[in-house]
């Protein structure tokens, strides 16, 4: 089963972080990539570009709509993520907890809808 | 529960059915749900088994394994069900899913059974399900509560509890919530909050007096079987014996909690002869196992202090300065607001009033519990008893602002009467 795993954060907060920290943390983000990679369970995973970068986009009545900064303003930002393939929500749950972002964040758990494979 | 209030006359004699559907109705059921991967499908299944037993054994006789009896046909039940609903593809493969196999044995001991019922448990209480689903999906298949039961002890709509179950079950297959025993890395974690959901249930029966009294003793007793449950398959957590211990005793005291015009009686008033010693005993025993083991938990450390309680044959001879000392250690590993103002209403009985009130007002200041009516009900207490009426009346006020059970409301009012009649 694919999980997705949102990290939030505030933005505000990653800025203030002093440089040799900020290496310390690029460093615990390598060593969790590696470790996933290394256990199977990593697909895919990505760092965004601040909330500053982005888009808002809707269709209505044929129209598109696109608004500058994220659907929502919330305390929190998506900062990034993970996919992974974990055997149940208790995995993904560990390896979620596994993410450096989880203890100054948090890390939203999202199940990926099974659709079929094209033949 | 139609199908509890049964007796069936045997060959050999009358048997109790209901009894045998409340021992064996959970069990049967984790074992269907892990045999079914499917809880509604297992709840419809057990409920025909249990039916056809109804219909079947008065001729045949009970089979040697009522249980086995009733998870094979179960089991059968939901095949057939399935060939009727589902397409020739996906039943073949559901079906073969359901094989034998996987199946206790009739012979086969407790053992797979309490592996089950443990996989049910944590499954109904995992913590990725809201808490108030947690409670209703417990209730609904470990205690056999039917929705509109469950709706009526929660005082929400029939249409809303049926919903709070229809998403829970939804959520644990769409986000595939295993059907399993925590590793050993988070048990006494996940634990917490099977406990945290049986206490719930019993303090939604204990708390309030208004509404349903049927209904309130129903949810008590619940949370209690449930208690029992726990223990027979985890003998050796302490913080389970010291749960069960806990709701014994407050339990034991329900018939001189209400006097007969349904208002409050405070533990001080209360009418010991009529608390149940049997209950006592059994909670006693527990709380000090509990504590023997090692175990300053949460729940041993406040089933000791309802222990002591439990032991003064009149309210004057209440060891309060132990109870003092107990709550102080309950706050040192377990701090939380509610547990200080238990503290400080033990040091007000226990040591000096003056003190109690400094700690009362400590808390106020703070702003924790400004929307809990029983802190300015505690100050109101205290100085009450320092014989300051007019500060008393004014805290009983408050207090009247905040509290919303009747009972308790009406006791509040007389108290307050008392004191402005000091005036």
């Amino acid at each position: 089963m694919k999980y997705l795993l949102l990290i939030y954060e505030k933005e505000a907060d990653w800025a203030a972080i002093p440089e040799a920290e900020k290496g310390k943390l690029f460093q615990e983000y390598g060593d969790y990539s590696r470790r996933i990679r290394k256990s199977g369970n990593y697909i895919a995973g990505e760092a965004l570009q601040p909330i500053s970068t982005a888009t808002t986009v809707r269709v209505k009545n044929g129209k598109t709509l696109t608004t500058d900064g994220p659907f929502a303003e919330t305390r929190e930002q998506l900062g990034g993520f993970y996919m992974v393939e974990a055997k149940d929500l208790d995995e993904a749950i560990a390896l979620a907890a596994g993410i450096p972002g989880a203890r100054t964040g948090s890390i939203e758990v999202r199940p990926i809808m099974p659709t079929p494979k094209p033949e | 529960m139609t199908l509890t209030a049964r007796r069936i006359t045997l060959p050999g004699g009358a048997m109790d059915f209901e009894a045998l559907y409340r021992d064996e109705r959970a069990r049967a059921l984790a074992t269907l749900i892990r045999l079914l991967g499917d809880f509604d499908l297992a709840e419809e299944a057990l409920q025909e088994a249990f039916a056809a037993a109804l219909e079947q054994w008065p001729a045949a006789g009970v089979p040697r394994n009522p249980r086995a009896w009733l998870i094979s046909t179960g089991r059968h039940k939901a095949i057939d069900r399935l060939r009727r609903e589902k397409s020739l593809a996906t039943k073949q493969a559901e079906i073969a899913y359901l094989s034998e196999a996987l199946t206790p044995a009739p012979d086969a001991g407790e053992e797979p059974f309490t592996d089950d019922l443990m996989r049910l448990i944590f499954t109904c209480c995992h913590p990725a399900l809201a808490l108030e689903a947690q409670v209703a999906l417990t209730l609904k298949t470990l205690c056999g509560l039917s929705v509109e039961e469950i709706a009526r002890a929660f005082l929400v709509p029939v249409a809303t509890m049926a919903q709070r179950l229809v998403r829970a079950k939804a959520k644990i297959r769409a986000a595939r919530i295993p059907y399993a025993v925590p590793g050993q890395d988070a048990l006494a974690e996940r634990l917490d909050g099977v406990l945290r959901v049986v206490y719930l249930v019993f303090n939604e029966g204990y708390a309030a007096t208004s509404g349903d009294a049927l209904v309130r003793r129903e949810l008590c007793r619940e949370a209690i079987r449930l208690g029992r449950l726990l223990r027979s398959i985890l003998p050796d957590a302490n913080e389970v014996a010291g749960l069960l211990a806990l709701m014994l005793l407050h339990d034991s005291r329900r018939a001189a909690r209400v006097d007969a015009r349904g208002d409050l009686v405070t533990l001080e008033d209360q009418d010991r002869s009529l608390w149940d010693r049997g209950q006592i005993a059994e909670g006693q025993a527990l709380a000090e196992e509990a504590l023997r083991r090692g175990g300053a938990g949460f729940y041993p450390l406040q089933a000791v202090i309802a222990a002591l309680h439990a032991q003064a044959a009149r309210a004057a001879e209440t060891d309060w300065p132990q109870i003092a000392a107990l709550y102080a250690l309950l706050l040192r590993l377990h701090p939380s607001p509610v547990v200080a103002l238990n503290h400080a209403a033990a040091v007000a009985m226990g040591e000096r009033l003056d003190r109690g009130l400094r700690l009362i007002e400590q808390l106020e200041a703070s702003g924790e519990l400004a929307a809990y009516h029983l802190l300015p009900a505690a100050k109101a207490d205290i100085l009450r008893r320092l014989g300051r009426p007019a500060e008393a009346a004014a805290a009983y006020e408050r207090a009247l602002q905040l509290v919303t059970h009747d009972a308790e409301r009406r006791y509040l009012e007389r108290r307050l009467k008392e004191v402005q009649a000091k005036l």
